[in-house]
């Protein structure tokens, strides 16, 4: 088992990093949306249940079906890659979506008519008082989506976007356990050092309590 | 230390105008009209629900009435930017409302640093408040969990005069403090005042906290004005309505 992972370190590395690059840039791009849409339902409760129920939607889907339903799309299906970031990109929505609205909701209604009763702007209030008190949420929210997206990308692979994923559907394909645990493990790993190093950062985040 | 530019002291700092407040057309405030003038604290009391902090949040324009209007310094609150309106007027709350995520420090800067005060002055002031509401130089870095419930309401006062402002708005500022603590720091309200001649106008429903502090007392029912009494004038007043707030609390009384 060693020896195969030695033998094959290249190929393994590489996929890892392709594993990496799907996973990051499409927790950038749900961060970049998610926390934006999440801030706009605290300030219209009436986005509430479009937008969380939306998202909530998309991710019930099975993440094969949901790579399967945009391969048709003319602009998504022309790239694989594209393909498998924008279907990450969907399901990382509900957790980073929901936690935004719930940390901004969570804030002591005193704390932020204290904000108001002061003088701060709407954006003042958001940058100064919801947002770094809101941000230990986010953080969770961003967590959870990440470590779901690292599974979720082995996924990919069917799609033809790489990643780690080739390895394990070869294996499958080929009944070869060595090759899926290839695929498997450092996806596994990567997972684990995604959910402690956010983790960290989360910790650090937070307000310290009593 | 205090703006002096209104030595006349003639036109009020506050005006109510025949205010009334509606919230789902369930009559809050009807009707409501006085005046406070510079440097005197003017307490509003009454039970629960009398509709004493909407009349205070009308003040800063955290509420805009639903008819009458409000003038802070001779202009109506609804053609005042609520923004500047809220900075020129200092707001302590129950339970203080302070940002957990900052600091003493951090909490008393809120508005100077919101009103881009250079560094160094912020910090001067920081320290010169911290020392005029007594607390103690080696609580700077603290934040607000760890402070006892009289140094969180210091924190608040302080927060509140941070940009120097002629009008204090207070909430039940003493409200959650143990008795012994909640005298001591009406006690210091007092000293604070007569340097700092505020004008304020503090919502409470203590009878005592009233008496001690307040130059006139508002009392209000059911959203009405029952009507302005000096101090002393109240606590001797025969007016039946102040008798049924004020007889509660001679039955409960001790003699002590």
């Amino acid at each position: 088992m060693l020896n195969f992972f030695i033998r094959n370190r290249g190929q393994i590395a590489s996929l890892t990093l392709e594993h990496l690059w799907l996973v990051g840039v499409a927790m950038a791009f749900a961060v970049i949306v998610g926390i934006p849409l999440g801030i706009l339902v605290s300030r219209n409760p009436w986005l509430r249940k479009p937008v969380l129920g939306g998202t909530n939607v998309l991710q019930t889907i099975p993440s094969l079906a949901l790579f399967g339903f945009l391969l048709p799309a003319p602009w998504l299906g022309a790239r694989a890659d594209r393909l498998a970031i924008v279907a990450l990109v969907l399901y990382a929505l509900l957790p980073i979506v929901r936690n935004t609205y719930t940390g901004i909701m969570s804030i002591d209604p005193a704390v932020r008519e204290a904000a108001i009763g002061m003088g701060m702007t709407g954006n003042e209030l958001l940058t100064q008082v919801e947002l770094p008190l809101s941000a230990p949420f986010m953080l969770a929210g961003i967590r959870i989506a990440t470590v779901t997206a690292v599974g979720v990308a082995t996924i990919a692979a069917a799609v033809g976007a790489g990643g780690l994923g080739e390895l394990i559907f070869r294996g499958v394909a080929m009944v070869n356990d060595q090759l899926i645990l290839a695929g498997a493990i450092p996806a596994a790993l990567l997972a684990i050092v995604a959910d402690i190093a956010l983790g960290a950062v989360e910790k650090r985040l937070r307000v310290p309590n009593p | 230390m205090s703006s002096t530019d209104e030595s006349s002291g003639s036109s009020p700092v506050i005006e109510f105008r025949e205010v009334g407040y509606k919230l789902a057309n369930q009559s809050l405030l009807c009707d409501i009209s006085f005046s406070v003038s510079a440097g005197e604290t003017l307490v509003l009391l009454g039970r629960s629900g009398a509709g004493k902090t909407t009349a205070l949040k009308l003040i800063n324009r955290l509420l805009t009435p639903t008819y009458g209007e409000i003038q802070v310094n001779s202009r109506s609150t609804i053609s005042w930017d609520p923004i500047l309106l809220r900075r020129s007027i200092g707001w302590v709350i129950q339970e203080s409302g302070l940002f957990p995520h900052y600091s003493v420090e951090g909490n008393i800067a809120v508005v100077p640093r919101l009103e881009r005060w250079p560094e160094d002055r912020v910090r001067a002031r920081v320290s010169e408040l911290m020392q005029l509401v007594g607390l103690d130089a080696n609580l700077r870095t603290r934040y607000p969990h760890q402070l006892s419930g009289g140094q969180r309401q210091r924190v608040g006062v302080a927060r509140a005069l941070a940009a120097d402002p002629r009008i204090l708005l207070m909430d039940e500022p003493f409200g959650a403090l143990d008795p012994i603590t909640r005298a001591e720091l009406q006690k210091e309200f007092l000293d604070l005042q007569r340097r700092l001649r505020k004008t304020v106008v503090m919502v409470t429903h203590d009878l005592h906290e009233a008496l001690r502090l307040a130059s006139r007392i508002a009392l209000l029912d059911s959203g009405k004005l029952i009507g302005l009494f000096g101090s002393q004038e109240f606590a001797h007043s025969q007016d039946e309505r102040v008798l049924k707030y004020v007889s509660p609390f001679r039955e409960a009384a001790l003699p002590i």
